[in-house]
């Protein structure tokens, strides 16, 4: 047993990417199990291993964790990138839930039917730009520290630099008007751990290419 | 000033309902405005008040909280319901996320087209009963304890026992296979704090309505 957290998921994005991001800059090293096919998840279900009957799966200090953000808040909380008292804490759960919103929307975008996919993407669009990247600039404005809360970096930063860089390769000029989440971007990708992950060979996961849909489709449907 | 909580909401269960029960079971009294038109909605936006555009909105502790979850925290972490240690609360959490899979669904449920009406209504029964109501009838019974975990009450039976309750009005003899959910309703439902909760004249709200789900689409959709 090594020790080192194992991830169970299918080999792509999906729920898990937030977590994968999260270990990483901690500088948590983890192992991962892919599900291939329908009877890889139907084995997982039938083992009891998954409390819910989903994925994802973290296997970590001894437990068998599920559900998204239980993961998520063990994972900040033990190393200690939650914030430093609750007032922090309130105010990284109010960013990191409306970071989850805007991730929901951008992930959707690749499984809408042909006949929707432009008014999905023109409404991504219009509540990335109009709703959520002015309350983090804002944010970082009045803020006036190099991160989102707190004078260290949280899983609030964590999380905003996965979604901006999920929604530039929606829309690659989707920052155009959001000078500091452009220098935000910048400054956090270059944080060591952050940086490492960013770099071809790591285990951060590409987006889903359309010919992997009918792939991802069959394992969950 | 008084220094109680305001929650700003529609006046019904929605996505403020849980957060009224946390409180409630916290034994702390808040205030509460309803919003019944998009003009109280819009002016709510326009003066920042909602960080997201979104409600529930909760005024606390001088923050103006938005989020449901980041809200719940909040009111769990402060009152001593989030568990001993960073163990106990990944219970919670696990135990909460699922308990919320359900009761979302319950909550969608009457903003749902007429003919989809009736396949939601099975799912959530066959949720309750095969993915969801197993899994702490197990825990409950394994432990031995009066609550979920820690020996201890905390933000996860409160979510339980609301969500109990939720189901069992649509399906009365939910229970009837899970004799440890029927002692632990009994139980919550004997907690002081709860008791009280669940009588008439307390904030908590009915079922929503047809009234309910027009007020809602008037105020949120253009």
């Amino acid at each position: 047993m090594s020790g080192k957290p194992k991830l169970h998921y299918f080999n792509g994005r999906g729920r898990m990417e937030t977590i994968r991001w999260l270990l990483a800059a901690a500088g948590v090293e983890f192992e991962e199990v892919f599900l291939e096919t329908r009877d890889d998840l139907l084995r997982l279900q039938k083992s009891g291993d998954l409390m819910f009957q989903q994925v994802p799966m973290v296997e970590i200090d001894g437990m068998k964790m599920v559900e998204t953000r239980a993961i998520l808040n063990y994972i900040a909380a033990k190393h200690n990138l939650y914030g430093k008292d609750l007032k922090e804490r309130a105010l990284i759960d109010m960013y990191v839930e409306s970071i989850v919103d805007l991730n929901d929307l951008v992930m959707r975008a690749p499984f809408q039917p042909a006949d929707n996919k432009e008014q999905y993407f023109a409404n991504t669009v219009d509540k990335a730009t109009n709703r959520y990247f002015p309350a983090y600039e804002k944010a970082l404005k009045d803020h006036g520290q190099g991160f989102l809360v707190g004078n260290q970096l949280s899983r609030a930063d964590v999380h905003l630099l996965e979604s901006l860089l999920m929604a530039e390769e929606l829309k690659p000029d989707i920052l155009a008007k959001f000078p500091l989440l452009q220098s935000f971007k910048a400054r956090i990708s270059n944080v060591p751990t952050i940086k490492k992950f960013l770099q071809p060979g790591s285990q951060r996961k590409p987006p889903l290419q359309e010919k992997d849909l009918p792939k991802v489709m069959k394992i969950f449907h | 000033m008084s220094g109680k909580p305001k929650l700003i909401y529609f006046n019904g269960r929605g996505r403020m309902e849980p957060i009224r029960w946390l409180l409630a079971a916290a034994g702390v009294e808040f205030e509460e405005t309803f919003l019944d038109t998009r003009e109280q909605y819009l002016k709510l936006i326009k003066d920042g008040s909602l960080m997201f555009h979104q409600l529930p909105l909760v005024e606390i502790d001088g923050m103006k909280m938005v989020q449901t979850r980041a809200i719940l925290s909040y009111i769990a972490g402060k009152y001593n319901l989030y568990g001993k240690d960073l163990k106990e609360r990944a219970f919670i959490d696990m135990y909460v996320e699922g308990i919320t899979d359900l009761t979302n669904m319950i909550m969608m449920f009457p903003f749902s087209p007429p003919e989809a009406k009736e396949k939601n209504l099975a799912l959530i029964m066959e949720r309750a009963t095969h993915r969801y109501f197993p899994v702490f009838e197990k825990a409950l019974k394994q432990h031995g304890q009066d609550f979920l975990v820690g020996n201890k009450l905390s933000w996860a039976d409160v979510q339980l026992i609301e969500a109990i309750l939720a189901v069992e009005e649509k399906f009365p003899a939910v229970l009837s296979g899970f004799p440890q959910l029927q002692a632990f309703k009994t139980r919550m439902s004997n907690m002081p704090v709860i008791k009280k909760f669940l009588q008439p004249s307390s904030p908590r709200k009915p079922p929503p309505d047809d009234r309910y789900v027009a007020t809602v689409l008037k105020v949120l959709t253009e």
